[in-house]
């Protein structure tokens, strides 16, 4: 995932590699203090991202550069003293002062995949707002125009408007999160997609959680009789109520370990992909991936409900297929069957 | 470790972005470089130069003397270099801040994140850790993404396996990429197909196996002009804007519903186990054969008959087998 490739510096260039990056931040502090006059240094490292230790470095080594000619009063001016003591310790209170950088008072423009990423985050945002948000996006967008670098590569990451969040969607969130502060039940309708049909439920709501690029209501429900979590564009009506909740209130669950809670009630099956169907490895927790030699994979996959699975294959036909157990390969081929008798 | 090397390129920067004319090489030489032999200093020069404009420095080159084909000289300009006054509100800082948490990838994210501190450091007063609105996020998960994100910020040629709809088996293509785009929900590639030489776009997920950059960096340079966005709308054939037309059986497939512009309730349908109704989708997502297949009996393709018999096809397959 990271486009910091650890192979690089361990190729030796650590040194090169962070230079550059010694030099990007520099030519974003200078002008941040020049922006903004007195700075601590505690408060500039946060701004920029770093710990205090480093700016104190890359202090030092603004202090040995300057303007061509290399005398003393060509040189940029730190006030090092007020910052560290005489043991080196560094003193995050001290008020960093640069004079004699006058040349460097503003930032570098926006590179092109600084450029682009801004600009699409800010699209993404838009597309998914009210609208006064989308006005104030729009007027950002126009002053950044001619922020980037000249060239031809500004658009390298572009992204269409999503259909993701609609307003709907948000206002929904809202009306659950107040639900869960105020620890009043809400009753849903939801879309179950493994048996596609909706289920009516009475849930003591917890909180908002976000995942994957959704949103969920993390609540107790009182049909399951355990913790559910339930995707917000699957939820077809909700009603809040005035009734107090009835289990102890918990904080919402963190997703940051994955959302598929260990069933007791799961198979493991293991399915044949083709090519095409490889992605499922990427998007679906399994438990083992085996290369063949054709290009296809076997896979082993925890499956707590077979209608989930059959729904599955019949995404991917005909690229994916179950070879075990035996017993779980008739659903398909028979949901196929009913669902190619509509065209006969 | 690399001080004395973030201070040589500093004082290059400095000593180019401070001159108005060109500044002769030797002059460069005899003054940051002094302890170079010819070599050495050439090599060190190049690279120096190279990752000043890896960062966005606008490093130019020049003749000194228009009359004279002696030596380069090199200046950086200062409009160029630096980036214009933005001023923004205190609503507009506040989306800013919202946009640095919007990528789900680290490497866009982290690209945002420098836009802020470069338009902090300009003066805008942004507070990163504003109110958590509801807000979309950007994931960009398909496991070559970097392979050819990397390959269009150095130009460097990309080799890969690709499974087109409607062929049996991957094919080996080589792309110059120009850029990449999200649409519907997945992420493109368009380029300079090497073997067809001609523009192409390619969904990353239908990118088998690894993808692998090839050659040389800097191999060769994305014809000016081009509009990412607008090329993947004209060659991606799945991204068709033709409405889908759907029989949906009664209280089936909520997320068609949803999805629907119109619908039609109480419609003759394929068959008389429930009554039907009529989806009509004009903004179809680009997965929406697999969507469809994967509600099996409940949902029945009216129209563009290119996806009718793409389904019928794929469901043909599986009862074969």
């Amino acid at each position: 995932m990271s486009a910091a490739s650890p192979g690089a510096s361990a190729a030796g260039n650590a040194g090169a590699a962070g230079a550059k990056e010694q030099v990007a931040r520099l030519l974003t502090l200078v002008p941040y203090l020049h922006a903004r006059g007195t700075v601590r240094l505690a408060e500039a490292a946060a701004a920029l991202g770093i710990r205090p230790e480093v700016l104190l470095k890359d202090l030092k080594v603004l202090f040995m550069c300057g303007l061509p000619g290399g005398y003393p009063d060509e040189l940029i001016d730190v006030d090092l003293d007020a910052l560290q003591d005489e043991s080196g310790k560094v003193h995050g209170d001290g008020v960093i002062r640069v004079s004699n950088a006058d040349y460097l008072d503003r930032p570098l423009r926006l590179t092109p995949v600084e450029a682009s990423a801004m600009i699409v985050a800010l699209r993404a945002l838009r597309s998914g707002s009210a609208p006064d948000t989308a006005e104030i996006v729009d007027r950002v967008l126009a002053k950044l125009e001619g922020a980037a670098a000249a060239g031809p590569t500004a658009g390298v990451v572009d992204a269409a408007p999503e259909e993701s969040e609609s307003s709907e969607l948000t206002a929904l969130a809202a009306r659950l999160d107040d639900a869960s502060r105020r620890q009043v039940q809400v009753e849903l309708d939801y879309y179950v997609p493994a048996r596609d049909e909706l289920s009516h439920r009475v849930v003591d709501p917890r909180g908002m959680v976000r995942e994957g690029g959704h949103a969920y209501l993390d609540a107790w429900c009182h049909s399951a009789e355990a913790p559910r979590l339930f995707r917000l564009d699957r939820v077809a009506a909700a009603r809040v109520l005035d009734t107090p909740v009835t289990t102890e209130p918990a904080e919402p669950r963190d997703l940051s370990d994955g959302m598929f809670a260990r069933s007791d009630e799961t198979t493991l099956v293991t399915l044949r992909l083709a090519p095409a169907a490889r992605w499922v490895t990427e998007y679906y927790p399994v438990e083992d991936v085996r290369p063949l030699p054709d290009g296809e994979v076997e896979v082993d996959l925890l499956v707590a409900d077979e209608r989930w699975l059959t729904k599955l294959l019949l995404r991917l036909a005909p690229n994916a297929w179950v070879t075990a157990p035996t017993t779980y390969g008739g659903g398909l081929a028979r949901a196929a069957q009913d669902a190619l008798s509509l065209y006969q | 470790m690399s001080a004395q090397k973030t201070e040589r390129l500093l004082n290059l920067l400095i000593m180019l972005l401070v001159s108005t004319r060109f500044v002769p090489k030797s002059r460069i030489r005899e003054i940051l470089y002094a302890d170079a032999g010819d070599e050495a200093f050439d090599k060190m020069f190049d690279r120096d130069k190279e990752e000043l404009r890896s960062l966005g420095v606008p490093v130019e080159v020049g003749q000194i003397d228009v009359y004279f084909d002696d030596e380069p000289g090199y200046r950086i300009q200062p409009d160029e270099f630096a980036l214009p006054q933005i001023d923004l509100a205190a609503d507009e800082a506040a989306v800013v801040g919202l946009a640095t948490r919007v990528w789900d990838h680290q490497r866009l994210a982290r690209a945002t994140t420098e836009a802020v501190r470069k338009l902090s450091a300009a003066g805008a007063e942004i507070d990163l850790s504003a109110l958590d609105i509801a807000q979309p996020r950007l994931p960009a998960d398909e496991p070559t993404f970097d392979v050819f994100f990397e390959a269009i910020l150095d130009r460097s040629v990309v080799e890969f396996d690709y499974w087109r709809t409607g062929t049996d088996a991957p094919a080996r293509r080589r792309l110059q990429p120009w850029g990449v785009t999200r649409y519907s929900g997945r992420w493109y590639v368009v380029g300079l197909d090497l073997d067809r030489d001609d523009e192409r776009v390619f969904r990353l997920s239908r990118v088998q196996g690894e993808a692998r950059k090839v050659g040389r960096p800097g191999a060769y340079s994305i014809p000016e002009g081009t509009d990412i966005s607008a090329a993947t709308r004209r060659l991606a054939p799945d991204l068709s804007t033709e409405p889908v037309v759907l029989l949906v059986r009664d209280g089936a497939a909520l997320p068609l519903r949803r999805a629907a512009e119109t619908v039609e309730a109480g419609v003759p349908g394929p068959d008389g186990a429930s009554t039907w109704d009529r989806l009509t989708l004009t903004r179809a997502s680009v997965g929406i054969a697999d969507e469809v297949l994967g509600f099996g009996d409940a949902v029945c393709v009216e129209s563009p008959s290119s996806l009718r018999d793409q389904v019928v096809a794929r469901l043909r397959a599986v009862v074969a087998r």
